[in-house]
């Protein structure tokens, strides 16, 4: 195959650079799985394979119960940021172009913008003083916030669909008799399937992996995982952590996994 | 509203379409008025952006006229959204829905009506053999070719018996074998269901095989309304004739009009009978046209006089270009026949006869 001329591939130093870059990025993960199966109790010397510190993560009460919070907050978040996305995204794109329509996309996009950091702190403000006016101080602060800022994920990946989708085809549906909820219910819903599925996934994702807004959002024995996580390397630090970390990483490698082939399958 | 005329399905009255405003503001449509009678094959002909797809997504309701009424059967749909309409389409791209079947596609209209699945069913199985597609009832839209969508695109938009079919270039995406097909296929299927249809095209040719009645439309307004036979051999103006077959443009001058008929002395200084369009406005100069298939080159004599410039054999007939004494050049068609030549060389002169009803003066 003939090249092209200005084939980054051809330049100088690509390779080195690119092989630098791969170890930079992965020599500590590798390292992590590695030492998760590591039968020591230190976190840094090897005594040969064992798989006791996954026992011992999946019978501490601790770890189970942060794990149930973190996938409860996470398919609640992602649901919820989902149901508004998509209601964004039509919003945004079965519209004609209007003044201050690009102003919406930065808006609707703003947690990809605003520092994590802002954010936390601005809803510890606002959540505490809540908290004392109601009382209740249970999981749907954590999970308004997170709603919060898993829509941009899922916003992004259901508009790009809905820019590509044929508008003919609704029109077809509104012509056929189907008045604009059938012709949503009947057409758009289904050809959007796949794209509403893999912004589910990102958003839950994102969910699952926060920390920095998690932290400052939880009441008390409000620990998800990340934060727990966070919590142990404070004390003393247990080889526990390497086998959570390498769970959580196969759930996210399985998700990727799962969300390229949804969004290849042609409809 | 009862006590308009039964006969007319679709009644355009004055409908203007401006997008736009200001400086950039464009009439897209400019108070167009027409009439489509029942049971007719109506066709809205001509260029790209001359108004027919706007003013048939008026009439099927995916746009809004900026004024003007709109009367289906005699009652004003201009201001319903398309659901409510009785009127379905088949579209340029077809647009069947990539996650249905062909028989859930076809059946798509009459589901969203409410109708009960039995009748559904049986509709979508008379759909499926009207158009000859029941071996394919179960296939995706992406696993049949692009004649069968088609097929299923014209079965989807009649399954819910609509008063009106609007078809909006449907034949373009086919090539030239398949559209021969589906021209007659779309006539047989217009006659057998007798519902009205309302065709657009660009395409002269399709329009006159297959319309009832045609309107030629350039930018935002519909020039003439006629039969094929009316639009071809009496265009009203100069777009009309050009736009539609080949045509010789002369000019001269025109007296001793009565009854639509003329005496118009060409350049020659010789007079010949014309038929005159209606609404022509005697002053000075008028422009005649002949048809190329009206005339015939001779020898000697004829009612113009030139020189053969070029001479171009099309099987079926030869075009004889004569380069007119007065500058133009005007084609002669003439029939081919197995045993003789046309009979002239380049560079010879030749006398052009026209036909005794071959000429008609334009209004404009």
């Amino acid at each position: 195959m003939a090249r092209r001329p200005f084939d980054i591939r051809a330049q100088p130093g690509f390779g080195f650079i690119a092989l630098i870059t791969f170890f930079a990025l992965y020599l500590p993960i590798a390292a992590l799985v590695a030492y998760s199966f590591n039968a020591a109790e230190s976190l840094s010397h090897w005594e040969g394979l064992s798989l006791r510190w996954f026992v011992s993560a999946w019978q501490n009460t601790a770890v189970q119960d942060a794990a149930i919070r973190s996938l409860m907050l996470a398919v609640w978040a992602a649901a919820l940021a989902t149901i508004a996305a998509t209601m964004a995204a039509l919003a945004t794109t079965r519209t004609a172009p209007y003044r201050g329509l690009t102003f919406k996309y930065a808006f609707i996009n703003q947690p990809l913008m605003v520092p994590e950091i802002v954010t936390a702190v601005a809803l510890l403000i606002v959540f505490s003083r809540i908290k004392v006016w109601t009382g209740y101080s249970g999981m749907g602060y954590l999970i308004l916030a997170h709603t919060a800022f898993c829509i941009p994920f899922a916003y992004l990946p259901i508009r790009a669909r809905l820019e590509s989708m044929d508008l003919t085809l609704e029109r077809a549906a509104a012509d056929l008799y189907a008045t604009p909820w059938k012709a949503f219910r009947h057409v758009t819903l289904p050809l959007l399937r796949p794209a509403i599925i893999a912004g589910f996934m990102l958003a839950f994702v994102i969910s699952l992996d926060d920390v920095v807004i998690t932290e400052f959002v939880k009441s008390g024995g409000q620990d998800t995982l990340p934060t727990y996580m966070l919590g142990q390397l404070r004390r003393e630090t247990s080889p526990e952590i390497n086998a959570i970390a390498t769970v959580f990483l196969a759930l996210s490698v399985l998700l990727v996994t799962v969300f390229f082939f949804v969004n290849r399958r042609k409809p | 509203m009862s006590d308009r005329p039964a006969r007319n399905a679709i009644e355009v009255r004055s409908v203007s379409k401006i997008f736009g405003s200001g400086e950039a503001r464009f009439a897209a449509l400019d108070r167009v008025s027409v009439e489509i009678r029942e049971n007719e094959f109506f066709t809205l002909l001509g260029p790209s952006g001359c108004g027919k797809t706007t003013l048939l997504r008026l009439i099927a309701g995916f746009d809004f006229p900026s004024e003007g009424e709109i009367f289906l059967h005699g009652e004003d749909i201009a201001p319903l959204p398309p659901f409510k309409r009785p009127v379905n389409t088949v579209f340029q791209s077809y647009a069947l829905f990539p996650h249905m079947t062909v028989a859930e596609n076809i059946g798509f209209g009459l589901e969203m009506l409410g109708k009960p699945r039995a009748e559904i069913e049986a509709r979508v199985a008379q759909m499926l053999k009207l158009v000859r597609m029941e071996q394919l009832a179960g296939r995706r839209t992406s696993q049949i070719s692009g004649g069968q969508q088609q097929r299923v695109a014209l079965a989807r938009a009649l399954a819910p018996q609509p008063k009106v079919l609007l078809l909006d270039e449907p034949l373009s995406a086919l090539d030239f074998k398949l559209r021969k097909e589906m021209q007659i296929e779309l006539k047989r299927l217009q006659h057998e269901t007798g519902i009205t249809f309302i065709f657009v095209t660009h395409d002269q040719e399709e329009a006159l095989t297959m319309s009832d009645r045609i309107a030629v439309m350039s930018a935002g307004k519909i020039l003439q309304v006629g039969t094929p036979w009316d639009i071809y051999d009496k265009p009203a103006e100069r777009f009309v004739a050009d736009f539609i077959g080949e045509t010789n443009f002369l000019t001269g001058t025109v007296d001793g009009i009565a009854n639509g008929v003329g005496r118009a002395r060409l350049g020659s200084g010789i007079e010949i009978p014309a038929t005159i369009a209606e609404g022509f406005a005697p002053n000075g100069a008028a422009t005649i046209i002949v048809r190329p298939e009206h005339a015939r080159a001779v020898k000697s004599g004829g009612h113009l006089a030139g020189t053969v410039e070029t001479i171009v054999y099309f099987g079926t007939d030869t075009h004889i270009h004569v380069r007119l004494d007065q500058g133009d050049v005007f084609t002669v068609r003439q029939q081919n026949s197995r045993s003789q030549s046309c009979g002239f060389e380049i560079g010879d002169r030749a006398g052009i006869e026209i036909a005794a009803d071959g000429a008609q003066v334009l209004r404009d």
